[in-house]
């Protein structure tokens, strides 16, 4: 195994991406993806990979040419938040739709407006329906070990489909941390070569890509991308449990903390599972019977493995990152919520949203979310609720 | 292609993998006037060839022999363009000569 | 230069089958562009009529490698695909001599106005493209709505002409001056009535590396309101009137090409604007008294664009 080295998210990001040596990288600027960028393009100037980097003039072009890249038959990565995401939105959807599996790093960043650079988790949830596999990185770390999990993910045959990367803007782009790496020889045996599937390059057999899809197919191929993901589902698991073997890194779907013989318990994603690990440990040394749900694949919703860590507990508040205006809460709730709706002597379920716009979420803040989840026992008052906003 | 295949039988993201098979959908039923070639006329320029919309001007070894009417919409393009009288429109369904 | 009849021995890529109206332009364009080479091609396409009435799933008109993405981004998609072209190049798993060349096609809407960021993009980048717009000077697969080229006076659905406003009152955008400020290797304008010159120029386009740029003309009997079987003629009327001169610029060095040559040299006449107005439907209005103006103003302005073009041109 290769060494330890300190670097940020977004090092962590490039560093993979370089190890992978896609085919064509496409990409635009935005904070706080841009480190991430700028890193790679040292790689791509100095000759460490054989990419072909397209800086493009929008993030609308970055999505387009990965499409038109990917389409034409070889590995495309590419990365963005935000306002960018919201960009690319359009092509963010025929991506998955023309089933091509497109490796995104997504810097969560909030939406405008106002403007504001700092981490949540309302741009890519806003990408939720598009069909994309998402999975959620607490630290650096995940980050480099989800590059080479996705794209095997994504080209697995079975699955066809495009994969987010997703890591707290600033709090995990930006923040440097040690990161275990892989050689890269190492990488290329975990990852092996890409497999045309229907390139456009093949000029022998051509294929049309994108036709006009009116009322007697396009439900069919909108059924074909419920299968996908459906299918998505156990090669994810699959693959995470080879790679941990690979490496001697665990992951899977969902990281459980203390949940056995928790009584209470939290479920969030990305870096605030790190704080509330934190706050558990604290107050299980305290005697505290609490645990932590820490959801890292997304989409595919993983509903059977979240029944299975989630019955038992008595109460459960989960901590969602972006905000469902006018919506019952924020999309995890609703997530985790309708999982456990037909489970007997479920917990009971509240909400609270924090963090937008990148206000800090303090230790003390989860512990006190803890402690009314302990005081309340059975049913905690209300639905949602906020944490560290003014005024509530 | 059968209209009734399910999303279990069709590739996926809505690819086709048949080039051309457009060709197996016939047009030709939207034509309310046909062209007629007269060949007599005809010096074989090509001009009909290159400004068809529709791919409907047929060439064998380098000779405008007629008109596909599996594809030819009767927009008259072949005609107008015709230097020396070789084409002439009809209303589709009455005799050409 | 191929002969029209060297030509036939081609395999036609755009086939038949395919579900533009009758008369249209644009299916016409697209034969002769890829008629004149028999290089390999690899075609993206911006939505709009020829994108939705070649590929009606589950049929394509296309012989030839095909991508749709979407409205905007025609030239985004196909640099990508010309990008993984070379990579696999790099990566030694394409031959370093194979030849396959990329066309990017866009309607007017798709290319003067919500393509023309990643159109100026692409062509900036350098890749090895050639971008063809057809240009039927509106919004035509959506009924018609006026675009950013849509010619002034005439009447469409969002510029109809009405009873204090005759058409459309702004003059059409010069996109292929604008693209002229790319500096690229190869431009050209050109209209499927000017068939050799237009083969002529894509025969040369495809032997440049770098991007390229062509402007097509792509008559709509359907939005301009003319018979079917007049889209040639009034293809060749927009030239002979020189308000779609035919010209090319190639590393910045202008030249007027074929009849706008001709006209340009006193060869031809040039033939007033009203006799190519008078063709179509969508400027019937401009012909009733009171309008007399209009006209005149529009004789004005394809005169000043035409001697400026002439001045840049070397003749």
């Amino acid at each position: 195994m290769a060494r330890s080295m300190a670097m940020a998210g977004n090092i962590a990001a490039a560093y993979s991406t370089k190890q992978i040596n896609p085919h064509v990288v496409a990409a635009y600027p935005i904070t706080p993806q841009t480190t991430m960028m700028e890193k790679f393009s040292e790689y791509v100037a100095n000759g460490e990979v054989d990419t072909e980097l397209i800086c493009v003039e929008s993030e609308h072009s970055a999505m387009s040419a990965c499409v038109g890249a990917a389409a034409a038959g070889g590995r495309v990565i590419t990365s963005t938040a935000a306002n960018g995401l919201a960009l690319m939105f359009e092509i963010v959807y025929i991506a998955a739709s023309n089933r091509l599996p497109i490796i995104m790093c997504v810097m969560n960043r909030a939406l405008s407006a106002p403007i504001n650079i700092h981490g949540d988790h309302s741009d890519s949830m806003g990408c939720r329906d598009s069909g994309w596999i998402q999975i959620y990185n607490e630290n650096a770390q995940e980050v480099y070990d989800t590059m080479f999990m996705g794209v095997r993910i994504g080209e697995h045959k079975d699955v066809r489909l495009p994969v987010m990367v997703n890591l707290d803007g600033f709090i995990t782009s930006h923040k440097i941390e040690k990161v275990d790496t892989l050689e890269d020889a190492e990488v290329r045996k975990f990852i092996g070569e890409y497999e045309p599937f229907y390139p456009l390059l093949d000029i022998e057999n051509p294929v049309t890509y994108g036709p006009l899809d009116l009322t007697d197919y396009y439900f069919e191929h909108k059924r074909q991308q419920v299968e996908a993901m459906e299918k998505a589902l156990p090669v994810v698991k699959k693959i995470s449990k080879e790679y941990s073997n690979y490496t001697g890194r665990n992951y899977d779907i969902l990281e459980s903390y203390h949940l056995d013989d928790a009584d209470c318990a939290i479920v969030t994603m990305s870096s605030t599972a790190g704080t509330t690990k934190f706050v558990v440990d604290k107050m299980r040394s305290e005697g505290k019977k609490v645990g932590m749900l820490k959801v890292r694949l997304f989409r595919p919703f993983p509903v059977e493995e979240i029944r299975e860590c989630l019955s038992g507990l008595k109460s459960v508040a989960v901590l969602d990152r972006s905000a469902s205006f006018g919506g019952f809460g924020g999309p995890l709730f609703n997530e985790i919520r309708n999982a456990m709706y037909d489970v007997d002597g479920k917990p009971s379920i509240v909400n609270y949203i924090f963090g937008l716009g990148g206000r800090d979420i303090s230790a003390v803040q989860i512990e006190g979310v803890y402690d009314r989840l302990m005081t309340a026992q059975a049913k905690m008052p209300g639905d949602v609720h906020y944490i560290g906003v003014r005024g509530d | 292609m059968d209209q009734e295949k399910t999303w279990k039988e069709i590739p996926w993201g809505g690819l086709i993998l048949d080039a051309g098979n457009a060709q197996e959908y016939h047009t030709g039923d939207w034509r309310t006037e046909r062209p007629v070639h007269i060949m007599e006329n005809c010096k074989h320029c090509m001009y009909c060839w290159i400004c068809c919309p529709d791919s409907a001007v047929i060439v064998k070894d380098k000779k405008m022999v007629g008109v596909d009417f599996d594809f030819c919409k009767g927009c008259g393009i072949c005609m107008k363009v015709c230097p020396f009288d070789a084409i002439k429109m009809v209303v589709e369904g009455e005799e050409g000569d | 230069m191929a002969s029209l009849k060297q030509l036939t021995e081609r395999e036609e890529r755009l086939t038949g089958g395919h579900r533009l109206c009758a008369g249209c332009g644009a299916s016409i364009i697209v034969r002769q562009i890829l008629l004149a080479t028999d290089y390999p091609v690899v075609v993206s396409c911006a939505t709009g009529c020829l994108e939705v009435s070649t590929t009606i799933y589950p049929y394509t008109a296309w012989k030839n490698p095909f991508i749709h993405n979407a409205f905007e981004n025609s030239a985004a998609t196909i640099s990508g695909a010309e990008a993984m072209f070379r990579a696999h190049k790099r990566f030694g798993t394409i031959p370093q001599d194979k030849k396959v060349k990329f066309i990017a096609f866009g309607g007017d809407g798709g290319t003067y106005d919500i393509g023309i960021q990643s159109l100026s993009g692409a062509l900036e980048r350098g890749h090895d493209f050639m971008y063809v717009c057809y240009n039927n000077e509106a919004y035509m697969n959506t009924g018609i709505q006026r675009s950013s080229a849509t010619p002034m006076g005439a009447s469409t659905t969002t510029s109809p002409a009405g009873k204090v406003i005759p058409g459309k009152k702004q003059y059409p955008k010069d996109l292929t001056e604008v693209i002229a400020g790319h500096h690229l290797p190869y431009i050209a304008q050109v209209s499927p009535g000017y068939y050799m010159d237009l083969i002529k120029k894509v025969e040369k386009a495809m032997e440049i590396e770098g991007p390229k740029f062509m402007n097509t003309f792509s008559p709509c009997p359907r939005g301009w309101r003319h018979a079917a079987d007049a889209s040639i003629d009034v293809a060749k009327l927009a030239v002979d009137c020189c308000f779609w001169p035919i010209y090319e610029i190639e590393n910045d060095v202008y030249n007027l090409t074929g009849q706008s040559n001709l006209i340009a040299t006193g060869k031809k006449e040039k033939v007033p604007v009203t006799e190519y107005l008078k063709t179509q439907g969508r400027f019937k209005h401009l012909f009733a008294p009171g309008n007399e103006e209009i006209l005149k103003n529009i004789q004005e302005e394809i005169d000043r664009r035409w001697d400026k073009l002439v001045k840049l041109s070397s003749l």
